[in-house]
């Protein structure tokens, strides 16, 4: 009797967990999410982070249930780092591989593009990485990088804040910065920061992106001498402009730069004490946001085997996942693949992400500001400013 | 005003890169000129040799590659001058041709080390020396030695020796230097080596001083087409010289005005000197 009992408890055990499994099981049509990324072109080294992110984050999806139980089809095109490209493709997305949902491309030419496309078909579009946000007109884009919608002023706000909590804080600076727009807006902002909390500009200069030659641009920074250097830097800009300074014998003092290659700058030799701006970190309190921590497991994973330099994960891997869990938490709280439901829905709720909750009910649907700053330190990136974000026993180091 | 140190550091930084304009305009140059053929594959082969190089330096001292890349790139120009020749490839042609290269030589430079951005690292990066207040880089130093080297070696060869005179007499009038006995395929095929070889030079000399990223092939072409326009199209000194014009005026331009004017330079000597001598590029 005492065998029998058992044996039908080990049964009903049994099948209740196979029920569980059967239930994670998603079923039906696939759902169809369609996007462009940067697979080739001169974003491709950053388009592949978000092509992993999107993977990652996919798999992970269809193994806990898919969306509204229907298994999720991700349909990424190569935009070639291509916004005009990024256009037509988006157009098929709709027209031709019918998706029912889209997700945003990277960078803010493509995604200005998309924005366009999904306007026209009154489809929501959540990004990833866009970089200006007076430019986001229409009502159903939704951002995942939580710069606010004037970091121009917010950000370099909060810059000088973590400059003036310095024992002696810098009182010149230099602002040089690349033409490229999503950086160039952020210089011109923090001149007018800059100004108003006191420091006097010694030296401004711009470039064209695409530089090649940053040694005359280091002799003017090296004359000039400034407290604080500005660097205006997208992707590799940064680092040449340190070379650039180590070969005529200049440290700079304290330096930032906009949005720097993370790999190359945190790695190199010459980068100490480099500064830039951030909202995800690997490390407390960023890792302890809900799936944060199996995220940034995942991701170290995956680049590593795609043979990325830099396996870590910061802000673009970190925008692409909020991205992917906007999309999820709308859908699954809604019920609906309904794009006016859906757009609805993210205007009037907070999402929960692993860069914090997210809102959208501000201008341009842009919410708080949530760009940190963040140092090299030991050949790492840490998050040094505001204090309430920064890395365990990390301050922000000066000359 | 600037400081005359100011200005002396940026004079020394436009001669180097202009010696890297050079020594990237020195192949196209001779392949434009001498084989009427516009290699835009020499951008893609130049970077291509500067991941090799990237790659073997984890192995060998970054100049040792040399002995490796150089003989392989002969090989590679001749190889494509082959192909070339066997279908009879136009002018115009040629340009459309080594596009498709370059985008195929940038996608198995993407397929093997990825988009992302590579460095050298090696002891010579880092390496300099002062002359009074001016900082001399030696990756950019060796870049200008090999420049100057190749330049005049080139202007040698081409001037006063019967090889010269014959790659001259060849480019001038195919048929008739055939008639005289020159074997202008042999030629053709031995001047295609050179040139990819010297690409592969090029190639080393970026990857000592630059960071690597399969996009950035596409970074120098306008400012060498630039550079081999101006030089005049055929020759060794003069894309070095004008390579040189074009490097200290950006970098002046840099110093005294701003670094966004700095592109504007390359075009604006260009269309002057056609505006002022048309014809001076051939």
């Amino acid at each position: 009797m005492n065998i029998v009992r058992r044996a039908m408890i080990g049964a009903i055990v049994v099948a209740s967990f196979a029920g569980a499994a059967f239930a994670q099981q998603p079923s039906g049509t696939p759902i169809k999410v369609g996007s462009t990324l940067a697979l080739t072109g001169p974003l491709a080294s950053t388009g592949i982070v978000h092509q992993l992110v999107g993977e990652i984050y996919v798999a992970d999806l269809n193994k806990r249930g898919g969306l509204l139980g229907r298994p999720v089809e991700w349909i990424v095109k190569d935009d070639q780092s291509k916004p005009d490209l990024a256009r037509t493709l988006y157009e098929q997305l709709i027209t031709v591989d019918k998706v029912d949902l889209l997700m945003g491309p990277y960078a803010t030419g493509a995604i200005l593009s998309a924005m366009g496309v999904a306007q026209r078909y009154n489809k929501l579009l959540i990004h990833h990485t866009f970089g200006i946000p007076n430019l986001a007109k229409y009502e159903g884009h939704f951002p995942a990088w939580s710069l606010g919608a004037d970091p121009a002023n917010t950000f370099n706000n909060t810059l000088h804040d973590a400059l003036a909590a310095q024992p002696n804080p810098p009182k010149t600076i230099a602002v040089v910065t690349s033409k490229f727009p999503s950086i160039h807006f952020m210089a011109l902002g923090e001149r007018e920061v800059a100004k108003k909390r006191g420091m006097t500009e010694v030296l401004f200069l711009e470039w064209e992106f695409g530089n090649r030659d940053y040694g005359p641009i280091a002799a003017r920074i090296k004359d000039a001498n400034p407290d604080f250097i500005y660097v205006g830097a997208i992707g590799l800009e940064g680092n040449q402009l340190l070379d650039a300074l180590k070969k005529i014998d200049y440290t700079p003092k304290y330096h930032f730069y906009m949005y720097p290659a993370p790999g190359p700058m945190a790695t190199s030799p010459d980068t100490k004490n480099a500064l830039a701006a951030t909202m995800f970190e690997e490390h407390a309190p960023f890792i302890n946001n809900p799936g944060a921590a199996g995220f940034v497991k995942a991701f170290n994973e995956r680049a590593a085997k795609a043979g990325l330099p830099y396996t870590s994960v910061e802000t673009q891997a970190a925008a692409s996942w909020t991205a992917w869990q906007m999309l999820e938490a709308a859908v699954t709280a809604t019920k609906s693949l309904d794009d006016k439901v859906l757009i609805d829905w993210l205007k009037k709720n907070r999402v929960d992400t692993i860069q914090g909750k997210l809102r959208f009910d501000g201008p341009s649907n842009y919410g708080d500001d949530l760009m940190r700053v963040k140092q090299v330190q030991n050949g790492k990136w840490v998050v040094v400013w505001p204090k309430s974000v920064a890395a365990p026993g990390a301050t922000l180091q000066g000359p | 005003m600037p400081s005359s140190t100011l200005l002396a550091q940026s004079i020394l930084s436009g001669l180097f890169i202009g010696a890297l304009y050079g020594l990237l305009g020195l192949g196209l140059s001779l392949s434009w000129g001498l084989l009427r053929q516009i290699s835009l594959a020499h951008f893609a082969l130049a970077f291509l040799a500067a991941y090799l190089c990237y790659q073997l330096s984890h192995v060998m001292d970054p100049l040792a590659t040399l002995v490796i890349i150089v003989p392989l790139f002969a090989l590679i120009g001749v190889a494509i001058q082959w192909v070339f020749a066997r279908f009879r490839v136009s002018p115009f042609n040629s340009l459309l041709v080594t596009f498709g290269l370059t985008v195929i030589v940038e996608a198995i430079i993407q397929g093997i080390w990825t988009a992302d951005f590579r460095k050298l690292e090696s002891s010579y990066g880092a390496a300099k020396f002062k002359i009074g207040a001016l900082y001399v880089p030696v990756p950019e130093l060796m870049t200008l030695v090999a420049a100057l080297a190749l330049a005049f070696g080139v202007h040698a060869v081409l001037r006063h020796t019967d090889l010269g005179r014959a790659l001259r007499a060849t480019a001038e009038d195919g048929p008739i230097a055939a008639a005289f006995g020159m074997n202008q395929k042999a030629l053709a095929l031995g001047l295609a080596g050179l040139c990819a070889a010297f690409a592969g030079i090029a190639g080393v000399c970026i990857a000592l001083s630059y960071t690597l990223a399969p996009s950035q092939i596409y970074a120098w072409i306008g400012v060498v087409f630039a550079t081999v326009m101006l030089g005049g199209l055929g020759g060794a000194i003069g894309p070095l010289v004008a390579g040189f014009v074009i490097g200290v005026s950006e970098s002046v331009t840099m110093a005294v005005i701003s670094p966004a004017w700095a592109p504007l330079v390359s075009f604006s000597l260009l269309i002057l000197v056609l505006l002022l001598k048309p014809g001076s590029s051939r």
